[in-house]
């Protein structure tokens, strides 16, 4: 790894109202790496993501891209936000979001174009969602949803890719269909993937590192190296169990002790 | 002072202000929370055409505007889906057909009885022009408002915080939407006859918008919205009344005019509190 | 019917609809129905305080409608749009109920205001018509993707750098500008039956943005047309029949789109 990171997230901290959102976050991704943005509802997460897309002011710390400090450019990161909400008749077809997402800062109403056209074909094929160009977006399945808009994120060509909980509402085949879509573009189309999710187990697989999130502060290595009972229970600050059965991994809590709150 | 409160039609105008406010301000909590602002004005509006509707047939307004405001309350939550968006639509659907018909109605009032003043009168009412004599029917159908809110009280709230959340109660969801939509159109339309439909909706939201700004506990809610409404009404009553001759002219200021005032400034300052208690605690009390 | 009187009315009538197709298709996308209920209805009252100032009231409907947008798109930042476009409404409709009885205007004046008097439309207020119907079609051509990316992917949008914020505030003016140039000929009324009902039936009928704009745009002429036949044929308010028109063809979409939603249910 000697070229330089895609991303380098250097000591960032949030706080909203006071409260700490996000402590002393530091990590590095590389160029084409798979990593998995591990942590419970509430540990930060989104926040996280957003500071990496310049949409949140961070309070202390550096967030660099490329080398470079993250101008709110269009498409240099793909971005797959947790909550897309669709409505069924929403006038707009698989295709017209993904071509939005190749243009979609852009003024103007977009000329008919047989490149742009066969750009967005291309993206549809890609991510397996051919089959329903065509069709009314807000009427697709979940997981269909979930192809469209990585498409969408992917046309621009960015080096990064970040997805908040992209498997949240998923079922188990959807989830799994989703995570090796992900791991097979990011690997053809060089980028990096950097993919939010409270459970690690779907991802265990295809992750190359991990960043595990906890109240606000992070560890970042391989899964290995983080999920051990040691290190996530000096993130939590109590007692933390991890236990290994058939390849999989659980994260339980331990029992309580003299300090520990309850959630 | 005295003879502010020695008027009879002050007297009236404060005692159905009082009613009408408050039952607003109930029934508005729930409004804002359920993010419905634009029903509640469109049946307020829409009472107007059962009005000109009994107008022209020769039945009591009343009538005419409670049964408008039912039939569209039944109306927007058959073509609304559960979605806020499909609401909004549907809303606007129902809405723009019912103020058409007004239209229709009032112009056809017009040929029949030559009086144009009833399209600004369903708009701006006045509670200094109040016939005692539906004093009895405000009070009864505000005690129906207020009975319906108190039986279904907790279906109202679980369902505007979470239609997921409801549905694994057990509380049937569409009838629920019903039931609040037929409370507010009786609530609506109550105040949209007394005082004008413009009114109406001013003591529907702004009461209830800066309640739950100030408190997030639905039944604290309630009464600072009442308190802020009942109170509104009063001061804008005496503003009205003693502004006779403000500006020049020989007239008093339009009484809608000095309540929606009053509300709205009431609820721009509970904005002003807002931040202080947000730095106080970020934990939100829903229930 | 043609005669050279009624020329300037389907004139200014035809433009409305054009507007009103192609702005009202934002304002479902976006769920603004309400706005474009409040800005037409509040923005009367700026008229009757332009007529007591003895000022054109053209001008009084610009400031109360591009005003009141403003207050509603900076006021509803944190998500409660419908609140804050309720309490203008009302505050606008109050300061309306003052002014007129400050002055001395007769009824009839805010009823055709409200309901709508297109059968008498001056070419001196033609001008106006023309003018800011051209610039709302221009600013709708020119935010066109930015627009429709932010409307239905509001996060994405802002990952890319377009400003959310910014554009609900141009929004909000675009639709108060469109209120300014209709509701003095065609009425309050009449504009936000348009603004909704026309791109309502029409999204259902396409999924394609390209050719649902146009289909409402046609949707919205064919309504007007019809209704200002049917008034000056009838003598009834023109305002009923574009309210009818809208709901029927929202009816028709609507039966439409169960049935095609049912047919491809195989794939």
């Amino acid at each position: 790894m000697t070229e330089t990171p895609v991303l380098e997230v250097n000591g960032v901290g949030v706080a909203l109202s006071g409260r700490t959102i996000l402590h002393d976050v530091t990590f590095e991704i590389a160029a084409g790496e798979f990593v998995g943005l591990i942590g419970s509802n509430g540990a930060g997460k989104t926040t996280l993501l957003r500071v990496i897309l310049g949409l949140q002011p961070t309070t202390a710390g550096t967030v660099r891209f490329g080398g470079v400090r993250p101008g709110r450019g269009a498409g240099v990161i793909g971005y797959v936000p947790q909550k897309v909400a669709l409505d069924p008749d929403l006038p707009l077809r698989a295709r017209d979001v993904v071509a939005l997402g190749l243009d979609g800062q852009k003024l103007g109403i977009p000329l008919p174009s047989a490149r742009r056209r066969a750009l967005v074909d291309e993206l549809l094929s890609s991510v397996g969602a051919s089959d329903f160009a065509d069709a009314r977006v807000g009427q697709l399945s979940g997981g269909q949803q979930q192809r469209v808009l990585i498409a969408h994120a992917l046309i621009s060509q960015p080096r990064l890719l970040l997805l908040d909980e992209p498997l949240a509402n998923l079922d188990i085949r959807s989830e799994q269909e989703i995570v090796e879509l992900l791991a097979r573009v990011g690997r053809e189309r060089g980028v990096a993937v950097l993919l939010s999710a409270h459970d690690l187990n779907p991802l265990l697989p295809v992750m190359d590192r991990i960043v595990y999130l906890a109240d606000g502060r992070a560890a970042a290595g391989t899964t290995d190296e983080i999920v051990q009972s040691s290190v996530l229970t000096g993130l939590y600050g109590r007692r933390v169990d991890v236990l290994r059965i058939d390849g999989r991994v659980l994260v339980v809590a331990g029992p309580n002790d003299a300090h520990g709150h309850d959630e | 002072m005295s003879v502010f409160f020695a008027s009879g039609l002050v007297q009236l105008a404060l005692l159905v202000g009082t009613l009408v406010a408050a039952v607003a301000a109930l029934v508005g909590v729930f409004t804002v929370l359920r993010r419905q602002s634009f029903a509640g004005h469109a049946l307020a509006d829409l009472g107007a055409v059962g009005g000109s509707a009994a107008f022209l047939l020769g039945i009591p307004q009343l009538v005419g505007f409670v049964g408008a405001g039912i039939l569209a309350a039944g109306v927007m939550e058959v073509v609304g889906i559960k979605r806020v968006q499909g609401r909004d639509v549907a809303t606007g659907i129902v809405f723009g057909l019912g103020l058409g018909l007004t239209a229709l109605f009032l112009y056809l009032d017009t040929q029949h009885a030559g009086t144009s003043n009833a399209a600004i009168s369903v708009l701006f009412g006045s509670l200094f022009a109040i016939d005692a004599g539906v004093v009895p029917l405000v009070a009864a159908l505000s005690v129906v408002v207020c009975l319906i809110v108190v039986v279904f009280y907790r279906w109202f709230l679980l369902e505007s915080l979470s239609q997921d959340l409801a549905a694994v109660r057990h509380i049937p969801v569409r009838l629920t939407g019903i039931l609040f939509l037929v409370a507010l159109a009786l609530a609506v339309e109550l105040s949209a006859l007394t005082i004008g439909a413009v009114l109406s909706t001013a003591l529907l939201i702004a009461p209830a918008a800066a309640a739950l700004r100030l408190t997030r506990r639905v039944g604290f809610a309630i009464l600072i919205a009442i308190g802020i409404g009942v109170g509104s009404t009063w001061l804008g009553i005496l503003i009205s009344f003693e502004s006779y001759g403000w500006l020049g002219g020989a007239h008093s200021w339009p009484v809608s005019f000095c309540i929606v005032i009053v509300a709205f400034a009431a609820y721009l300052l509970s904005g002003i509190a807002v931040p202080v208690r947000a730095r106080r605690s970020r934990v939100a009390h829903v229930l | 019917m043609f005669s050279e009187f009624l020329i300037n009315t389907w004139i200014a009538g035809s433009v409305v609809a054009v507007v009103a197709g192609l702005v009202g298709f934002f304002v479902v996308l976006r769920g603004s129905s309400f706005l474009a209920h409040a800005l037409p209805h509040g923005a009367f009252a700026g008229a009757a305080g332009a007529t007591l100032l003895g000022l054109d009231p053209i001008l009084g409907m610009g400031v109360f409608a591009v005003g009141g947008a403003l207050t509603v798109s900076t006021l509803g930042r944190r998500g409660r749009n419908d609140v804050v476009t309720a309490l203008a409404l009302v505050v606008m409709l109050a300061s309306g109920a003052l002014f007129l009885s400050l002055g001395s205007q007769y009824s009839a004046e805010v009823f055709a205001l409200l309901f709508g008097q297109i059968l008498g439309v001056s070419s001196a207020e033609l001008l106006p018509i023309l003018a800011l119907g051209a610039v709302c079609v221009v600013a709708v051509v020119v935010a066109y993707r930015p627009l429709l990316l932010a409307s239905v992917l509001p996060e994405q949008a802002a990952a890319r750098g377009i400003s959310t914020f910014g554009l609900s505030v141009f929004f909000a003016v675009l639709v108060g500008l469109a209120t300014t140039m209709s509701v003095p000929v065609v009425g309050a009324l009449l504009m936000f039956s348009l603004l909704v009902g026309p791109p309502a039936a029409a999204r259902l009928f396409s999924a394609d943005p390209l050719r649902a704009i146009p289909l409402s745009i046609g949707f919205a002429l064919v309504i007007v047309w019809a209704s200002i036949a049917a008034a000056y044929l009838s003598s009834l308010p023109v305002g009923f029949f574009v309210t009818l028109g809208s709901a029927i063809l929202y009816g028709a979409g609507r039966g439409w789109f169960a049935i095609a939603a049912r047919r491809p249910a195989a794939a």
